[in-house]
């Protein structure tokens, strides 16, 4: 069975290491991905500040878009991505006179057929695959990151306890590293912000960080190129304005990848700004490498 | 031929507006079979009876309608009149052209048309009813109280010294319900021990009251005046009659790490155990699950795996082999007392709408307790001996904060109602809180105070003006658990600012919720009860003790949440009921119920699958020799109702309604 | 009747009913306890907290809560949302709130919050996806916020994490039709 692929506009920029983890991934574990064609984006935030129309009908084209394809499921490894496309697909199913606004829109036929899955409940479901093909990354202390898009609104993204959320634990517990119990992993590290209030922004994502490097985390894991953006790239100005933090933040796949012994390379692991080569788990692989690339 | 008297009604304007009466009145007058018709401005009024009787006296009348308002308004009132002038009652009949017809029509010709239809109607229903008699049913003059909290002990006492018998069912090993457990109360801070304890002994010892503990009611028929209960007595596992309640079990037992549930949880209990020392009464029970002798059983272990309990007893009361007993009474009144639960804050839920608090923890951080658990602590008999310590580490807390509406008014969470007695409660627990720890500071979130009752409102401005509590206007959104605190995320809307404590103790006042089992407990009563469980009352204002069941009552927290003021007001309200009942010798019923015609019931019993009541009985049909020839179907006059389900079913058309048979309203029907 | 059932308010001119139709929210089922605030990750530095901005709605002050710069710290992380005992869904209050503010007058947005949206939706219309580094380039032209730090551009393009030309969709006309058909049903121009 082949998985629908949204793979949004980060996961072709800024968020590399996250679709290269990924497809290796998911190469090794036997799930083969279907990439939604000439997909567009899901409107992010912008969208639905501004219009609740437009942000519905833009995620609605690439569901549509999906169905054509004749794709059963589409997993949005970008939990904002994700949000939108369940917000859309959950919107077009209740509120029937938006939907009837934005059937035209799409310019395609659309029954609203296409499941929506995030990475963390895809990962949920291999933990028996992955537990059998790891070497443990004993001696791993990580805090598992949900941030709000994934777990929020409960009755649209459908996934896992709203307040306490168990499936990223599950995932990271089996690749043998030691999920950490803490407060902080539903809270919202501002990533909406991060361009327009940056100063915002760098005080949530220290409170998280601190949060969770208190509770004895090495490294945090996430699933949302923004919230890895975010505590990534702005932990320095974080550190800036109290203790060090030095937490790598690395994204579920590349976790996996690890515990599967994958290439440090063909994971990413290079591309963060925090170096996970403190990990020590494959010192030599994982400095920092210089590449620039002209096609996103 | 009949000789019926029509009487038509104007009832001032209400039907005269719309109808013409007197046209009315003139057209069914000319009706074969109707020998006298008259008018009259308020035909339920003295004179307007009048009328009635004096056609019945000056000509012989056999039938009466009245063509006026519904039956259920006056109905009653002509059967009376009728009755008094030697005619038998059931042979008045009332036409509705008010509700029916005036009130809901506007064209006055077509409004009389209509009006005249319905008298047809009747009059011709009337030519074919029969007289019939009311029936009459005895009073067992005993109640069943099933619940034996304050609400029920309060009800069975009223009762008892009222003159009644009681018998009085409480499920758990001892009478004494939630009250047992509080520390003190409000609105006075009483001791709540001290006043139970009295009214426990009270109940136990009186002699019209017979007390089943640790039992349960299995299985109800009957009706009022006439009830069967089956009660079963769960195994104790010691004899009731040799114990003396010494104690000598209970030292020797080796488990003793049973969290108790009198305790809430924080405290421990043996195995062979009395929930507390003042139960009532005082024997012990094994409970079976943490027993190792039973464990061992389980599994099938040869060998006895302890037993010492029995060993130490010096009167041989401890019996492992006793089994679950059953007890039939006859009682002519039940009163339901069974009270209440609190909203679990742990994950796991009992109803499928409740949904919990994972954003307060699910009940998994140590030192966030609820209302009851802060009872346990802060009583003298309790776990900590009447000291303040949080369960985590022991500590006395310094910052303690209360939450209050945790499940109540939060429809998201899957309650929409407010629990009433909370408010209360959390001015309480700040006041005993300020009592036991004087540097102490204690914080209440609140969204509205509600203190209407005697000296209610002053006690929680006691709490806030002399005993220190600060009251936060706002909801919390989070607790955390930090360090060796547990931070509160709350808000101040009255200031507009977001608060964060640092607390060493969180109290969670959660709702009222009623008692699980309480829907199956309904279900075997016939008693209705509301969408969380709440058994309902037959009227909200004018019968709040009654349910709409006749002959069953309701008393105290199962009802809706109440404090003890309410609940033991209701219990003697219910037990003023009962006894009400029981000042009677009998019981009169009307008379439309169903009769089967024993001689053409085939007994295919169709009828007693359909009826709603479980009144169809089978009875056996014998020859003079007594051999048994058929099995027909009976009604239970008592048990009918006067649905008609059965009539509409019978294949051979041998049951019939009294009063509606179907040769009645097919006459009826013709004539329209 | 749930509390997050839709009211008929059709006629009701008022700024709750205006936020009524246009999100179908029934602003009158918020009493006001505060768990939206109490919980919310921006509340610190928002002049006016979620509950407020409710209350502003339901005293129907239509200017003073469409001009508070509060609307725009919104992240909608939906924790108010998710713990709104009543169900009133604060979060979609504040984006309906945005889009009349919107609506009304663009300059309501705070510059930065503002050119940052305008920024983005321009990217989505004018290639379908969003191209980062045009974005940031946009961004700091329309705030004139030139020498913020961005995206850390140069520590991005070392670590191969910025793209340098845009990449359009096949689908860019069907897209910027999107736009065309919203700005339709909403009766003017998305800004972008
Ligand atoms: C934290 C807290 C503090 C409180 N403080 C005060 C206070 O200070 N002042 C005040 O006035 N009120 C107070 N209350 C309220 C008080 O507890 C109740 O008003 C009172 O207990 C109600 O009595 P009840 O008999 O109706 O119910 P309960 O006390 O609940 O008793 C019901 C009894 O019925 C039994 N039962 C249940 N189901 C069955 C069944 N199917 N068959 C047989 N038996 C059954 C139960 O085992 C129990 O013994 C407080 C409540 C709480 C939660």
């Amino acid at each position: 069975m082949t998985l629908g692929y949204f793979p949004g506009c980060s996961l072709h920029s800024g968020a590399k290491e996250y679709d290269l983890s990924l497809r290796a991934v998911l190469q090794a574990l036997g799930v083969e991905l279907t990439e939604v064609r000439d997909w567009s984006c899901c409107g992010a935030s912008s969208a639905h500040a501004t219009n609740h129309t437009l942000a519905v009908a833009l995620s609605a084209r690439n569901l549509a878009l999906a169905e054509e394809q004749g794709l059963a499921k589409v997993m949005a490894p970008c939990a904002a991505c994700f949000n939108r496309l369940a917000t859309a697909r959950h919107v077009m199913a209740h509120d029937e006179g938006l939907a009837t606004t934005i059937r035209p829109m799409l310019t395609r036929p659309f029954n609203n057929q296409v499941e929506v899955q995030n990475v963390v409940a895809l990962f949920k479901g291999l933990t028996e695959v992955i537990a059998a093909k790891m070497t443990p990354l004993s001696h791993l202390n990580v805090a598992c990151y949900y941030g709000c898009l994934l777990v929020r609104p409960p009755e649209v993204v459908a996934f896992d306890d709203p307040e306490m959320p168990t499936s990223m634990e599950a995932v990271v517990a089996a690749t043998g590293a030691t999920p950490v119990s803490w407060s902080k992993r539903l809270e919202c590290c501002g990533a909406g912000l991060s361009l327009s209030r940056t100063a915002s922004v760098v005080r949530m994502g220290r409170e998280i960080l601190a949060d969770a490097k208190a509770h004895g985390a090495q490294a945090v894991v996430v699933a949302c190129p923004m919230c890895h953006s975010n505590l990534d790239l702005r932990q320095a100005a974080m550190q800036r304005r109290g203790e060090p933090l030095d937490l790598p933040i690395l994204f579920l796949s590349q976790l996996v990848g690890m515990a599967l012994k994958l290439d440090p390379e063909a994971l990413g692991l290079g591309r963060h700004f925090v170096s996970p080569a403190a990990l020590q788990l494959a010192p030599a692989l994982i400095a920092p490498q210089p590449r620039a690339s002209l096609q996103g | 031929m009949s000789r019926i008297g029509v009487f038509v009604c104007h009832c001032g304007e209400n039907i005269g507006r719309t109808v013409d009466c007197a046209d009315v009145a003139q057209s069914l007058g000319e009706l074969p079979g109707v020998v006298h018709a008259a008018d009259y401005k308020y035909m339920c009024s003295d004179p307007g009876q009048q009328l009635v009787k004096q056609a019945i006296a000056d000509k012989q009348l056999d039938g009466v309608v009245v063509a006026a308002c519904s039956p259920r308004m006056h109905e009653k009132t002509f059967r009376r009149a009728c009755s008094n002038q030697g005619m038998n009652p059931y042979l008045c009949e009332m036409a509705n052209i008010r509700e029916h017809c005036s009130w809901i029509h506007e064209d006055r010709t077509k409004a009389t048309e209509k009006a005249i239809a319905l008298g047809r109607a009747i009059i011709e229903k009337v030519k074919r009813n029969q007289p019939l008699q009311p029936i009459r049913i005895p009073i067992e003059r005993r109640a069943l109280v099933i619940g034996g909290g304050i609400a029920g002990i309060q009800a069975a006492l009223d009762i008892a010294d009222g003159g009644g018998e009681v018998v009085l069912v409480e499920r758990e090993p001892s009478i004494g319900g939630h009250m047992s457990q509080l520390s003190e109360t409000f609105p006075t801070l009483d001791c709540s021990q001290c006043i139970l304890t009295p009214r426990m002994v009270e109940a136990y010892q009186h002699p019209r009251i017979k007390l089943m503990a640790y039992s349960e009611v299995d299985a109800v028929s009957g009706y009022i005046g006439n009830f069967n209960v089956k009660i079963r007595h769960k195994a104790r596992s010691v004899d009731d009659t040799k114990c003396n309640g010494c104690g000598e079990c209970q030292k020797v037992c080796p488990n003793k790490k049973i969290p108790s549930e009198f305790e809430q949880g924080l405290g421990r209990r043996t195995a062979i155990y009395v929930p507390f020392p003042q139960a009532v009464p005082n024997i012990p029970v094994i409970d079976r699950q943490n027993c190792a002798l039973f464990k061992g059983r389980a599994k099938g272990l040869k060998k006895q795996a302890c037993g010492k309990c029995a060993e130490v007893c010096g009167r041989q009361a401890v019996n492992f082999d006793q089994q679950d007993s059953f007890t039939s009474v006859k009682v002519g009144a039940i009163v339901v007392a069974t009270g209440y639960q609190l909203y679990s804050i742990a994950q796991k839920q009992a109803h499928e709408l409740l949904q919990g608090y994972g954003e307060y923890g699910y009940g998994t951080i140590p030192d966030v307790i609820d209302g009851l658990q802060f009872e346990r602590l802060a009583s003298a008999s309790g776990p900590t001996g009447g000291k303040i310590l949080r369960p985590s580490d022991g500590k006395e807390p310094k910052k303690i904060v209360f939450l209050s509406c945790i499940g109540s008014r939060d429809p998201a969470k899957g309650i929409s109602y407010c629990s009433k007695i909370c408010c209360m409660y959390v001015a309480k627990h700040t006041m005993l809180y300020r009592h036991k720890v004087h540097d102490g500071q204690a914080f209440v979130f609140y969204m509205d105070i509600r203190a209407a009752g005697k000296g209610y409102d002053e006690f929680a401005r006691r709490a806030i003006e002399e005993e220190g509590a600060i009251y936060l206007r706002g909801r919390v959104s989070k607790l955390e658990r930090a360090s060796d605190v547990v931070k509160v995320y709350g808000t101040d809307t009255l200031s507009g600012e977001n608060i964060v404590i640092d607390a060493d103790l969180v109290v969670l006042a959660t709702a009222m919720r009623p008692q699980p089992g309480i829907e199956s407990l309904a279900q075997k009563l016939s008693v209705s009860y509301d969408a969380h469980g709440f058994i309902n009352e037959a009227h909200p204002k004018l019968r709040p003790v009654e349910t709409n069941t006749a002959g069953i009552f309701v008393a105290g927290a199962c009802q809706a949440p109440r404090d003890i003021p309410d609940s033991v007001s209701m219990a003697s309200g219910a037990a003023t009921k009962v006894l009400g009942l029981f000042s009677n010798l009998e019981l009169e019923r009307e008379p439309t119920v169903a009769v089967v015609d024993e001689a053409g019931c085939a007994g295919c019993f169709h009828c007693e699958r359909v009826c709603p009541y479980g009144a169809v009985e089978h009875k056996d049909i014998r020859d003079r020799k007594g051999t048994l020839i058929r099995v027909v179907a009976n009604v239970n006059k008592g048990v009918c109702q006067g649905c008609g389900t059965c009539q509409a079913t019978c294949p051979s058309k041998k049951v019939e309604l009294q009063g509606f048979t179907d040769e009645q309203i097919y006459a009826a029907i013709s004539a329209l | 009747m749930s509390a997050s059932e839709p009211v008929p308010t059709h006629h009701d001119p008022s700024l709750s009913g205006e936020i009524n139709k246009l999100t179908g929210l029934n602003v009158a089922a918020c009493y006001q306890c505060g768990k939206c605030s109490a919980g919310c990750p921006m509340a610190a530095e928002m002049p006016r907290k979620p509950h407020q901005l409710l209350r502003l709605v339901q005293l129907n002050q239509r200017q003073a809560v469409l001009s508070d710069s509060s609307l725009w710290l919104c992240l909608t992380c939906e924790t108010c949302t998710s713990r709104c005992p009543n169900q009133v869904d604060p979060a979609r209050l504040i984006d309906g709130l945005r889009e009349l503010a919107f609506q009304q007058d663009p300059t309501l947005a705070p510059l930065k919050q503002r050119a940052f949206h305008q920024a983005f939706l321009h990217q989505i219309k004018s290639h379908g996806r969003v191209f980062e580094l045009g974005l940031v380039v946009d961004y700091k032209l329309k705030s004139g916020a030139l020498l913020d730090d961005a995206l850390q551009a140069p520590g991005m393009l070392w670590r191969g994490k910025l793209a340098l030309m845009p990449n359009n969709i096949e689908g860019k006309a069907e897209v910027r039709r999107i736009f065309e058909a919203c700005e339709h049903v909403a009766g003017e121009e998305i800004p972008s």
